[in-house]
């Protein structure tokens, strides 16, 4: 053997090797026997398609957010220039929610008041300043793009971390959460098997508020739109045993006096009754709040609100202290524990949207996997026994390197830690069939060389080194189409780019380098005219 | 030799069926054009359109009427039931084009629906896919831009490929970026990119003479209308794995473009430059055939044990990779060859014209 086979029977060697190494641990038996310990951890990961599982994309509606922000800011801008002598009226945000509105009463201090915006408020942009009847001024502000982009920026991944945190606890094994462009979230959960239970789990806004109720109001009328200043209409959820639900109006004190910031834990628990209940420990600076609020409003009914939705609505009998509080509400065992997990892992920072969702369940994937396999092990089959009856030994040697190119395919996706998805099986068996192509391409040079009389030695020369050129910039369009799809598509057509992506640079590998030295080692133990047969 | 398909030597007139070949090609696409416009467009699937696609699995015989009825009574718009898969399966599909769908209870619903109205049918949701109007135009708008930058890169490559002229390839992409620029700042929408893009790329190919890059081009366009135009007229639905299927025709098929060229183009370097263009191609391309026919063969076998075995899920991109991969063999032999004659003999510098000493013509003795 001469030094230059030498070589290359080294990388020829490596190259197997290491394919071997990262692709036996994706066989599950070997993965289990002694083998095992001395391979490496990567194994296939299996995409949701083939796994089953849950694929769902969120939208954080951070529109709403800002507006809640932005008007909030307006409350704040009142109560700081009140101590400045300059009176705001009416603060509010316009329909779109995207501006603030107010009047300046005081249209002496109008510089003043725009001195004190841009020091104390520089997120603000005033948009508008138009006069009013008696000399009053409407101002019109907007957060500036800057703040809106960073505010955008921060609740989407407030909103990751909390959905993390409530997957985490809601116990799902290799979530995989990520943040996504236009203030959206993928969520992969691989294996569920109540998909309905986790969307409710992940999309409840859970922000949690106590109000006190007013009790002075006619409801009636506050049906019909006449409410006292300060309060709002809600309704009180009272849950029928059938599990339906009656709902009746309440008027609220719109302030809430305490939210879910303060609690530090929420835990499902039962009553005598065997009743299930949501039992909260608030935080110590929340105990003290919570003592104060209770003890302030003795004899009053303090509404419990989720999500605009008042879940109980308990007399205070007392001032309550120790930081402890409940909510009841007629739950199940089952809405109890989510309710907890939710307001333990904390509020959405904005409500989500459900955009996509996409579940498959997991006798689905199983079957897809062995019909895939199936399919792939059919066609190669018969793939392989076509090109020994057309190649005979030649075609043996083109068999062996479309083995070696599936060893590496597997061995890539495993090494790479890339998922393996049904578009991806699909790649694969679309490889086995065009990555002997390469070989065709050659085998067809070297005949042709052979009818022009030519060596054997010289026919694989003249048929690899013409063909390998042609070879190469063939299979370029196709990596470029696969690149495209990997960069516009989404997770299963992804799966499918990888695959064939791997399958023409490994098919560069194997049915070009790996053949041709078989060819070479073959040459070389046999004179210089000897005959060759493909 | 242990086998031949294709003995050496065989000479097919290729070139003389080119004008039936035009014809047959015309005739489909335009079939499928017809059949687009009747339709009003694609048929798109969830995916696309957005709404709602179940799929369902009986445990006892049913049929379509029977489920269809049972979920009539969930509300939701446009509601479809079909089979899914094989007629003995009992695998159904409800499909509901809403797009107010409340994401979090339609499970629920459509599935007490089946057990209220269908108990002991043995029911099992296998796949649920609800799309919201904006992922759907996101996805939508995802696949045309892959599609345009496959369009893209692949036609700078061609035109630099094939005839060494990268400059010319410089001009390509400069002329498309600047063509495509300025229909962005008129507000174009993606389809009408893709057209352009299209369009300025043959019209830059002709410009400068790149009719490699021309004819290439031109059948790779003919492959992918030949793989709508049958998708349409089968009544089959676009879909993300539909553009992934046309995607890859596009690369398979350039591959098998480039394959004959460059035999043609080596010829053209070769000793006997006497010889027509029009031998050189037909010449060519009989050389490259058992290459050609072999590749196609091991590549279908290959995609049609995934049409047959694979399974419903993967039924639809096997079917289009059938299709794209026939068209794709058909077109490198009978139409981007030939249209090097056709569309480059305006482009090409005057061959030494020997109409009379034509090829000679040997039956196919396959």
């Amino acid at each position: 053997m001469t030094g230059n086979l030498r070589w290359r029977l080294a990388v020829i060697s490596l190259v197997a090797f290491l394919g071997l190494i990262y692709m036996l641990p994706s066989l599950g038996s070997v993965k289990q026997s002694f083998l095992g310990k001395f391979l490496p951890d990567d194994v296939i990961s299996l995409g949701l398609d083939l796994k089953g599982g849950i694929h769902l994309t969120l939208g954080v509606d951070v529109d709403k957010a800002l507006a809640t922000s932005l008007a909030q800011m307006g409350r704040d801008i009142r109560d700081q220039v009140k101590e400045e002598g300059i009176a705001i009226q009416r603060p509010g945000t316009t329909g779109d929610g995207k501006q603030l509105e107010f009047v300046l009463a005081t249209p002496d201090k109008r510089d003043a008041l725009d001195k004190y915006l841009s020091s104390h408020f520089a997120v603000l942009h005033v948009d508008s300043v138009a006069s009013a009847p008696e000399g009053r001024f409407i101002y019109k502000l907007s957060f500036t793009q800057s703040y809106r982009d960073d505010q955008a920026r921060m609740t989407v991944d407030q909103a990751v971390k909390t959905i993390r945190n409530r997957i985490d606890e809601f116990g799902v094994a290799e979530p995989d959460i990520r943040k996504q462009a236009d203030n959206r979230i993928q969520i992969q959960l691989p294996g569920l098997q109540d998909p309905e239970r986790a969307i409710k789990l992940i999309g409840k806004t859970a922000h949690l508020e106590f109000k006190v109720v007013d009790e002075t109001v006619d409801l009636d009328k506050a049906q019909k739109g006449v409410l006292p200043p300060g309060d709002e209409l809600s309704v009180l959820r009272h849950r029928n045993p059938d599990g339906s639900y009656l709902e009746r109006p309440i008027a609220l004190k719109a302030d809430a006096v305490m939210t879910g910031e303060s609690i530090a834990d929420a835990r499902a628990n039962f009553d005598a009754n065997n009743q299930a209940y949501v039992a909260l420990t608030f935080t110590p600076g929340g105990s003290r709040q919570f003592e104060r609020v209770t003890g302030e409003n003795v004899k009053k009914q303090l509404a419990i609100v989720l999500d605009g939705k008042v879940y109980s609505a308990p007399t205070i009998q007392e001032k309550i202290g120790g930081g402890r509080a409940s909510i009841t509400g007629r739950f199940s065992t089952e809405e109890a524990r989510d309710l907890a997990i939710v307001l333990r892992a904390g509020a959405l920072p904005a409500p989500v949207n459900i955009l996509e969702q996409r579940t498959v369940g997991p006798s689905l994937g199983q079957e897809s996997i062995e019909k895939g396999v199936f399919s792939a092990v059919v066609g190669g089959i018969i793939v392989i026994a076509f090109m020994i009856l057309y190649y005979g030994l030649a075609g043996a040697v083109a068999d062996m390197a479309l083995l070696f190119n599936l060893v590496l395919i597997v061995a890539g996706l495993a090494g790479f830690g890339a998922t393996l998805t049904l578009p991806g099986i699909a790649g694969i068996i679309l490889t086995i069939g065009m990555a002997v192509d390469a070989n065709v391409i050659i085998f067809e040079r070297i005949r042709e060389e052979l009818r022009r009389g030519d060596t054997a030695r010289r026919a694989v020369d003249i048929g690899y080194s013409r063909a390998t050129l042609t070879i190469l910039d063939a299979n370029v369009t196709t990596v470029i189409a696969a690149v495209v799809l990997y960069q516009f598509g989404t997770g299963p057509i992804r799966g499918f780019a990888v695959t064939l992506i791997l399958g023409i640079v490994a098919s560069m590998f194997t049915a070009i380098f790996f053949t041709r030295f078989l060819f070479d080692l073959w040459l070389a133990k046999r004179p210089a005219d000897a005959a060759l047969r493909i | 030799m242990v086998l031949e398909l294709i003995r050496p030597g065989t000479n097919i007139n290729f070139l003389k069926y080119r004008k039936l070949a035009y014809l047959i090609s015309a005739a489909i696409i335009l079939a499928g054009v017809v059949s687009l416009a009747v339709k009003g467009g694609p048929r798109f699937g969830v995916d696309f359109s957005g709404g709602l696609s179940i799929q369902v699995r009986f445990a006892k015989t049913m049929d379509v009427e029977q489920i269809a009825k049972a979920v009539e009574g969930v509300g939701l718009e446009n509601i479809v039931v079909q089979r899914f898969g094989q007629d003995d399966g009992n695998e159904f599909l409800i499909r509901a084009s809403d797009h107010e769908i409340n994401q979090e209870t339609v499970r629920t619903s459509i599935e007490s629906a089946l057990a209220k109205n269908l108990p002991d049918s043995g029911y099992a949701v296998q796949r649920l896919e609800m799309v919201g109007p904006k992922v759907g135009a996101d996805l939508r708008g995802k696949a045309l831009e892959a599609i345009f930058y496959s369009v893209l890169l692949i036609a700078i490559y061609i035109s630099g490929r094939f005839e060494q002229r990268w400059m010319a390839a410089g001009l390509m992409a400069a002329g498309l970026s600047g063509g495509i620029y300025l229909l962005k700042l008129v507000g174009a929408s993606t389809v009408w990119l893709i057209v352009a893009a299209m369009a300025i790329t043959l019209v830059l190919c002709f410009v400068m003479r790149l009719k490699y890059a021309l004819g290439a081009v031109v059948a790779d366009l003919h492959d992918i209308l030949i793989t709508i135009a049958v998708f349409s007229l089968l009544d089959l639905e676009f879909d993300l794995t539909i553009v992934a299927a046309l995607l890859t025709i596009l690369g398979y098929s350039l591959n098998d473009t480039i394959i004959v060229y460059d035999r043609i183009r080596e010829k053209l370097r070769g000793v006997d430059k006497s010889m027509p263009f029009e031998q050189v191609i037909n010449q060519s391309v009989n050389e490259t055939l058992s290459r050609t026919i072999l590749t196609a063969g091991t590549t279908l076998i290959t995609v049609s044990c995934l049409f047959f075995l694979g399974g419903p899920v993967i039924h639809d991109f096997s079917l289009a990779m059938l299709i794209g991969i026939l068209a794709g063999t058909y077109s490198s032999v009978f139409v981007a060859s030939p249209i090097l004659l056709d569309l480059g003999s305006g482009l090409n510098k005057p061959a030494p014209a020997e109409p009379t000493s034509g090829p000679r013509v040997n039956a196919a003795r396959a």
